[in-house]
């Protein structure tokens, strides 16, 4: 069964995926009852390697390629910690979906490429060498294109071409990066603490070329400045595409790919000794700022969460450069953690378009009387990227400053500050325009009635959950199966082995 | 009994009845006979995977009188491929055909005879055997350019056989010369045999100058295109996956397995930069190119320059690093095979269901056939060598050989022909995409669909199972 579990869950939605892409365009209620019952089953498998896996047990899955090259799918703490949010959130985001994208043509071709994305997502989760990771990373790339474009307008056709033309570049940087390392070293294996400690000082060159490489290559998806231009461009997606970009997919997968980069093939203590951590995390810190500034000038609702994400991802960047395990947990809680705030911001975003024809910040005054879920759901996401107790993001921070304290990194508490003020800057008002400003006589263009609910419950349901979610984390961080305690789980493994 | 006759003799039978007999059903009757051709050289592979390469002489008269069939592990994967590809050729040629009733008649007869010199090419073990094999070749596959006997297709018609008919020439001069100073053409042979002089540098200069103008190397691929992008779709897929390959195989035999001390290392740089040239300059035309078809017979073009890599990686280099750059050419010409053979199929079926040929034509036609031009996006994946797909894994080991050969600048070239690669295959997305068109089209028969996305599935197969032909694509015994 340890073999073939990885493959299982990976198989679960590639299967969904091509049983979807089979099915007659009108055939809503299969689809649909097919998709959910595949996250389902999905999130059932993932829980059972994360009971399995935190008893000490591993899943590999391996076979030969070519030559000396071996194609390894392994859950690992670390693995599990992506693939445990990309399937949690693969639920809600399909339930989500099914709601915003009812009566819309061409729903067949979006749930197949997003079923698609979803495997290609846990794929890169499970990725035990970097060989695998680059196949996953880019089936991930190609996967999303068709999600980007969906509404076939020319902006969204201009949009896709921006998108392939960076992360297909990332992909070719990323490639170089894994061949030259391959070359080098012979393999290209994720192990615990790294694979170069051993390797002559020669090679320190060689290696810091190869590890900005690789980084710039999973920069481009983990939008770290300057290689974030895709990112709002791709906004024009429909609202569950830039949720599953921005929180599960895209984004992630390319921070993933640096936490492996940074702990599995180069290992930290080698990381630091060579030198590279201290500007990576100036790169993310000046990510931070920038981002947070660049937010703060959008009225766009969407094209500002757009840029806060580009801001909240290199947080994560920030924690892993960080030397020590309390700045890896930072890094690595701030992973999930940003994923179900992030998720639940986009979802309300979909909901102000969907039900009002709210797409610019200054249409919201008043929004909370009307949607008082949705606008409290907002508010606690909201809430959670500034860093205001109770709520996840709080605990993100929190360690991050530890982090950085521990590490001897005075300046990065100035970063933490800074951007939080500038978070407070940009998400303040909305807030209160939300709830205290008075509204509009009338609505932009009201598209669903206020009845029994607010709006459609297949939008709000998913919703509400991600904002409990987002609050759950933060008050219940200590509780044994909290994302935080899985970090914490992870450091150690890390740093005490 | 000793399978490999029979692969020979198969074909040419079937060759024989379609031609005597065009009242048979001969499209069920093809499906039945390649399907034969196909577990031979099923049998074959297996056979030569366990007891290793075997030899052949008709009528058992041995070199260097008689004719010596060679069967290694490289001439049995290629007869798997073509056989693979034969087959679903065949079973769309089956339901494409209906609406070509002229063409038909002849089709099947040349399909047969190109089968057998294809097939005649891979188990040659001497240089004029090849020459048959390739005028054979030549003659079967203008034929099959020409079938529907238009002004156009006339004239690409024509200019391929020009072309081809040169290089053949430069190619026999070459063999006569060598056959002058040696007294034999057996490849085997002539290995221990060849002596760096003048004669001898002539006769494989010409030799290699007519192999490049028929595999349509840059700058002698012009005939190629419009005999490609004009002909039939299953022929495009045949011409284009296995014709343009068996003078490229010929090539690197001469030079591998005989003339590999032979070569400087600065003619094998400049066959790659030929290959580099072929990258960019294909690429780019296909990129400006209003027909589709013809976008994809300029990606052969491109696609056929990471051929010439195998030159500049393997010669004069260290051993590793001539056995992936083998490895890497070969398992490339595997799934680029595979591969454009699907894009050709898919890219028929749409011309044909739209009824237009230009790209805009296909405007927003996504959502009417989204099964073809999803094997069109597989195809696509495996030629731009992302992965997972055979296209990815040959470059990957053709990166590997460069980078452990330190020769960076054919690293580039092969990332720039990614780049180049994706920007006219996305162009056809990009298109396929577009919301506000709404394509007038032809229902096509299912059948069709299928078998571009069996090819195309193949191609990405390759990314997790090559490793399986890359054993037994070893190098010749000579490098070893």
């Amino acid at each position: 069964m340890s073999f073939w579990l990885p493959l299982l869950v990976l198989a679960t939605s590639l299967v969904a995926a091509l049983f979807i892409f089979t099915l007659p365009e009108e055939r809503h209620a299969l689809r649909g009852s097919f998709n959910l019952l595949a996250a389902l089953v999905k999130i059932a498998l993932v829980g059972w390697m994360i009971i399995a896996v935190a008893n000490q047990q591993t899943f590999e899955t391996r076979f030969t390629l070519i030559g000396d090259i071996d194609f390894v799918l392994r859950a690992d703490a670390l693995s599990l910690l992506f693939a445990g949010l990309s399937s949690l959130l693969w639920l809600f985001t399909t339930i989500y979906a099914m709601g915003y994208l009812e009566g819309t043509p061409q729903r067949s071709r979006f749930f197949g490429f997003f079923s698609l994305c979803v495997a290609s997502t846990m794929g890169v989760s499970m990725a035990g060498n970097l060989f695998t990771f680059l196949i996953f990373f880019e089936m991930l790339t190609l996967s999303t294109y068709p999600l980007v474009v969906h509404k076939g307008t020319a902006e969204a056709l201009r949009a896709g071409r921006t998108y392939l033309f960076y992360t297909i570049g990332g992909g070719v940087a990323l490639l170089v990066g894994i061949a030259s390392l391959h070359a080098l070293v012979g393999h290209t294996e994720f192990i615990e603490t790294g694979v170069l400690r051993d390797v002559s000082p020669d090679l320190y060159p060689a290696l810091t070329a190869i590890f900005i490489l690789l980084i710039a290559g999973l920069g481009v998806k983990a939008a770290i400045v300057p290689l974030h231009g895709w990112l709002p461009a791709a906004m024009v997606a429909p609202a569950p595409v830039s949720a599953l970009l921005h929180a599960v997919a895209v984004v992630k997968a390319g921070a993933f790919g640096v936490v492996r980069v940074i702990y599995n093939v180069f290992g930290v203590e080698f990381s630091y000794q060579l030198g590279v951590l201290v500007p990576l995390a100036a790169v993310a810190s000046f990510t931070i700022i920038w981002g947070s500034i660049q937010a703060l000038r959008q009225s766009d609702i969407k094209k500002r969460l757009a840029f806060s994400t580009v801001s909240q991802v290199s947080y994560i960047i920030l924690g892993l450069s960080l030397f020590g395990p309390i700045g890896t947990m930072g890094g690595l809680v701030h992973l999930l953690h940003q994923g179900i705030m992030k998720v639940t911001l986009f979802f309300c975003a979909g909901i102000f378009a969907e039900t009002l024809g709210i797409t610019r910040i200054r249409d919201l005054n008043g929004v909370g009387k009307r949607m008082p879920l949705t606008s409290a759901a907002f508010t606690i996401g909201a809430f959670g990227m500034i860093g205001i107790p109770p709520v996840a993001g709080f605990i993100s921070k929190w360690y991050l400053g530890w982090g950085a304290m521990e590490a001897g990194l005075h300046w990065v508490l100035g970063v933490l500050l800074v951007s939080s003020l500038l978070n407070a800057a940009y998400f303040l008002p909305v807030i209160y325009r939300l709830w205290f400003a008075r509204p509009a006589p009338e609505w932009p263009d009201e598209q669903i009635p206020a009845g029994r609910f607010e709006t459609n419950p297949w939008l709000l349901i998913p919703t509400v959950i991600t904002a409990a979610f987002s609050l759950g984390a933060g008050v219940f961080a200590a509780a044994a199966w909290s994302p935080l305690s899985w970090a914490e789980l992870i450091a150690v493994r890390e740093y005490l082995s | 009994m000793n399978l490999i006759p029979l692969l020979l003799v198969i074909p040419l039978a079937w060759a024989l009845l379609s031609l005597l007999l065009p009242r048979l059903p001969l499209g069920l009757l093809a499906l039945a006979g390649i399907v034969l051709q196909l577990g031979t050289a099923a049998m074959l592979w297996n056979d030569v995977q366990i007891h290793g390469a075997s030899r052949y002489a008709i009528g058992d008269w041995v070199a260097p009188l008689g004719i010596t069939l060679v069967a290694d592990g490289l001439t049995v994967t290629l007869l798997a491929m073509t056989a693979l590809i034969a087959v679903v050729c065949a079973f769309y040629a089956i339901f494409y055909l209906r609406a070509y009733e002229k063409e038909r008649r002849y089709f099947w007869p040349l399909f047969w005879f190109l089968l057998a010199a294809l097939n005649g090419i891979w188990l040659a073990g001497d240089l004029f055997n090849l020459y048959v094999g390739l005028e054979l070749v030549t003659l079967a596959a203008v034929g099959m350019v020409t079938l529907s006997g238009e002004r156009h297709a006339l004239a690409a018609g024509l200019r391929y056989l020009y072309a081809a008919l040169l290089g053949s020439l430069a190619y026999l001069l070459g063999v006569a010369l060598l056959y002058g100073a040696y007294g034999t053409l057996d490849l085997g042979q002539l290995s221990s045999l060849l002596e760096a002089n003048l004669i001898t540098q002539l006769a494989l200069a010409l030799m290699t100058f007519g192999l490049l103008m028929k595999t349509a190397v840059f700058p002698l691929h012009s005939w190629l295109p419009p005999a490609h992008g004009g002909a039939l779709a299953p022929v495009s897929a045949i011409l284009s996956a296995l014709v343009v390959k068996s003078s490229f195989y010929i090539l690197a035999r001469i030079w591998m397995d005989a003339g590999n001390a032979l070569m400087p290392v600065s003619a094998a740089q400049l066959l790659g930069a030929l290959g580099a040239l072929a990258i960019i300059w294909g690429g780019w035309q296909a990129f400006r190119q209003s027909e589709i078809k013809m976008l994809v017979a300029y990606s052969t073009v491109a696609q056929l320059g990471y051929l010439m890599l195998l030159f500049p990686l393997a010669i004069g280099q260290s051993q590793q690093s001539a056995i992936l750059a083998w490895q890497g050419t070969m398992l490339h010409l595997l799934s680029h095979g595979f591969a454009k053979a699907a894009m050709f199929l898919a890219v028929g079926t749409l011309v044909l269901a739209v009824g237009k040929k230009r790209v805009v034509d296909m405007a927003g036609i996504s959502a009417k056939m989204p099964l073809a031009l999803f094997a069109f996006g597989l195809a696509s994946v495996s030629l731009m060598g992302l992965p997972p797909s055979g296209g990815f894994n040959a470059k990957w080991l053709l990166m590997q050989s460069a980078i452990q050969s330190g020769q960076w600048h054919w690293v580039a070239v092969l990332l720039a022909g990614s780049l180049i690669t994706a920007s006219y295959v996305f162009r056809v997305f990009s298109v396929s995409f577009q919301k506000d068109a709404d394509p007038q089209i032809r229902p096509t028969h299912p059948a069709l669909d299928l078998s571009a996305l069996l090819l195309a599935a193949i191609a990405i197969a390759l990314g997790f199972g090559a490793a399986i032909p890359v054993e037994l694509l070893t190098l010749p015994e000579e490098m070893l």
